[in-house]
């Protein structure tokens, strides 16, 4: 089970529910991914189009818990306010927080995010800070209150996989109690199932799902690749050597001669 | 007077905070607010005046990432 913040889910897959086709292709991907916990955002409502309480009806005939994240803040106190009107909007203390630091890389502001991520965590929020595979950062973020970490595997929407998989390998062996989710930049689910292996807690990915030809079919393969990770990972996976080892036994081997041994 | 809604300039006679989001159509609508780059509760709406120049922004859940 995958406990974040005293909460237990059977799926350690978190989807987010941006960039589909359309809405039925959001609620099949949910479906077939057998997420659990969704990520939502809010954005500035128009008196006219009024879009959102449309999507809202959406999400809740879904049924799934929402993580509401900060997206697009730049500031601690942008992401603060958001964090705080997501809170009502939203009706949990659960936030995805992110403070992006530039355009190109969306990497996070870490200097920003430990601030914001203090502020939540005094006013009751639960924080799941958006950070990256920075041992210093993920101390400073687990004092100010964080008891999960998200660090990324690549940049939001780059579908490049795990560019640092050392850096990743040393969080986890560094932090073996905090629930640690890759955030961001997995592209296939071969990267789910790669992270999942290191011993991850789970996997938070959108854009390879929402942008996939058919969304579905690949939450479905996402879904099966964590699976497969975690049992590996549980099953405890064989060293690497540089060498070969045969697996046939050497013993009995017919026509084996001692002279050809050398 | 005239405040600036969602980004945009916005002409409104409104007294609060409340008001405006009536006017605007958004009674009992899913929305969250703040004023000036702070959270404003829905329980203060009522008791937060609109001032010229006030920067408002209203809020809706949206799809995220």
């Amino acid at each position: 089970m995958l406990t974040l913040y005293g909460k237990s889910f059977a799926s350690r897959l978190i989807l987010g529910t941006a960039q589909y086709p359309s809405p039925n292709a959001l609620k099949q991907a949910i479906a077939a991914a057998g997420a659990e916990i969704v990520t939502v955002s809010l954005r500035r409502e128009s008196s006219r189009a009024r879009t959102g309480q449309g999507f809202w009806a959406l999400i809740e005939e879904m049924g799934a818990r929402v993580l509401p994240n900060t997206a697009g803040c730049r500031t601690a106190k942008d992401a603060i306010a958001t964090a705080k009107m997501a809170r009502e909007l939203f009706g949990t203390d659960w936030v995805k927080l992110e403070v992006i630091a530039n355009d190109d890389t969306l990497q996070p502001d870490l200097f920003g995010l430990v601030e914001a991520a203090a502020a939540l965590s005094s006013e009751g929020f639960e924080v799941l800070p958006y950070t990256t595979e920075d041992l210093s950062a993920a101390e400073r973020l687990v004092s100010a209150g964080c008891k999960v970490l998200m660090p990324w595997a690549s940049p939001i929407g780059s579908a490049r996989g795990l560019i640092n998989k050392e850096g990743l390998k040393s969080l986890r062996a560094y932090f073996p109690d905090i629930p640690l989710i890759v955030d961001a930049g997995l592209g296939a689910p071969s990267h789910a199932a790669e992270v999942m292996e290191l011993g991850y807690d789970g996997v938070l990915l959108n854009t390879a799902v929402a942008k996939a030809g058919d969304p579905a079919k690949m939450a479905d393969a996402f879904a099966k690749a964590v699976a497969a990770g975690r049992l590996a990972f549980e099953a405890g996976l064989i060293e690497p050597r540089d060498m070969a080892q045969p697996s046939t036994p050497v013993a009995g081997t017919p026509f084996f001669k001692i002279d050809h041994a050398s | 007077m005239k405040i600036l809604l969602n980004g945009e300039a916005f002409a409104t006679d409104a007294a609060t905070l409340d008001e405006l989001c009536a006017r605007l159509g958004f009674g009992g609508a899913k929305i969250a607010t703040a004023v000036n780059g702070s959270f404003v509760a829905a329980s203060l709406r009522g008791t937060t005046k609109l001032d010229e120049a006030d920067e408002i922004e209203i809020v809706a859940p949206r799809q995220g990432g």
